[in-house]
């Protein structure tokens, strides 16, 4: 009956989004590409595990990381999923200076994180580290590089979400919006716990 | 016919589900302390062969904690799970697959000197 209902009273208006599974079509894409992303990370975290000890004539891992610089770093990326998931929190309650203060909050951790990437990768080549020099080289800016680029991504839809909040257009659906930007910046963050273990503190020898 | 049914999505159901805010910094807290007792282990000089697993263990409960409660796979429909732990699965499968075909054929592979 509910078909047959449904057929005579047309299509559902765009803010229905009705589904064949009861769930929402754009959560289940975003996890579908999340699941996808594992893929592609674990494809880098495997080729760096199998080329960290090739460091040519360069520095080596030991050498080079700063272990309690880039484990500040990890805290302030950790936090940014709290303040993220308090900013979904403050729109579920139609709390949208909230949700604003929260999200800037986020952007910021994030670009102090970019910041730290960027010091840090900087530090490296002037040490001798660079993307060619070696297969360690080239593993670490890649798996590293690419979730510094996932992070700046993060970061552009935070601003966004801002605007358009502040532009008064996240209405109805506008959870939802933020729980699925959530969800890419929650994935950034388990990656980078990944990567802080795996990359930085799991010895060479 | 059941096959062909359409459902409203249960937006309203799942986000009565998520937990407080208080809840949530409760978990940032717990973060907060095991990556500082992961950092902590790193520098502790006589723990040898405990280290590495060690670090799994913690890096493996900040990954779980953060996918169960930030992203609320804990309290979200279990098809969200699924497709998660598919891509992780996959993941895992391709590691494996490409550290048996270095290590067995290591002059094909180029990563013995």
């Amino acid at each position: 009956m509910a078909t047959h209902d449904a057929a005579l009273t047309g299509p559902p208006a765009p803010e229905e989004h009705h589904t064949s599974t009861g769930l929402d079509n754009t959560k289940m894409a975003m996890w579908a590409f999340l699941g996808s992303e594992c893929l592609f990370f674990g494809s880098l975290i495997s080729t760096y595990l199998l080329y960290r000890s090739r460091a040519a004539s360069g520095p080596t891992p030991g050498e080079i990381y700063d272990i309690p610089f880039t484990s500040v770093s990890s805290f302030v990326l950790l936090m940014s999923s709290l303040t993220m998931v308090l900013a979904l929190a403050a729109i579920q309650r139609g709390d949208h200076r909230g949700l604003r203060t929260w999200l800037l909050a986020t952007a910021l951790l994030g670009m102090t994180f970019i910041g730290g990437q960027v010091y840090e990768f900087t530090t490296f080549y002037e040490e001798g580290l660079a993307l060619s020099k070696s297969p360690f080289g080239s593993a670490f800016f890649m798996a590293t590089g690419f979730h510094g680029a996932h992070v700046t991504v993060g970061i552009l839809m935070l601003l966004a979400l801002v605007g358009m909040s502040m532009a008064g257009r996240l209405t109805v659906d506008g959870a939802r919006k933020v729980e699925l930007i959530g969800l890419y910046w929650h994935f950034v963050d388990i990656v980078w716990i990944v990567i802080f273990t795996v990359v930085y503190l799991v010895p060479t020898e | 016919m059941a096959s062909t049914e359409v459902h409203p999505p249960r937006e309203s159901e799942e986000l009565t589900h998520h937990p407080s805010p208080r809840k949530y910094v409760w978990v940032a807290i717990i973060l907060a302390v095991v990556t500082a007792a992961e950092v902590a282990i790193y520098y502790i000089p006589g723990i040898g062969a405990f280290l590495i697993p060690g670090l799994v263990v913690f890096a493996v409960l900040k990954f779980v904690m953060v996918a169960l409660y930030f992203m609320h796979l804990k309290f979200d429909s279990k098809l969200f799970r699924r497709l998660f732990v598919t891509g992780i699965v996959l993941a895992f499968v391709i590691f494996t697959i490409v550290l048996l075909t270095f290590f067995l054929r290591p002059e094909a592979s180029g990563i013995t000197g």
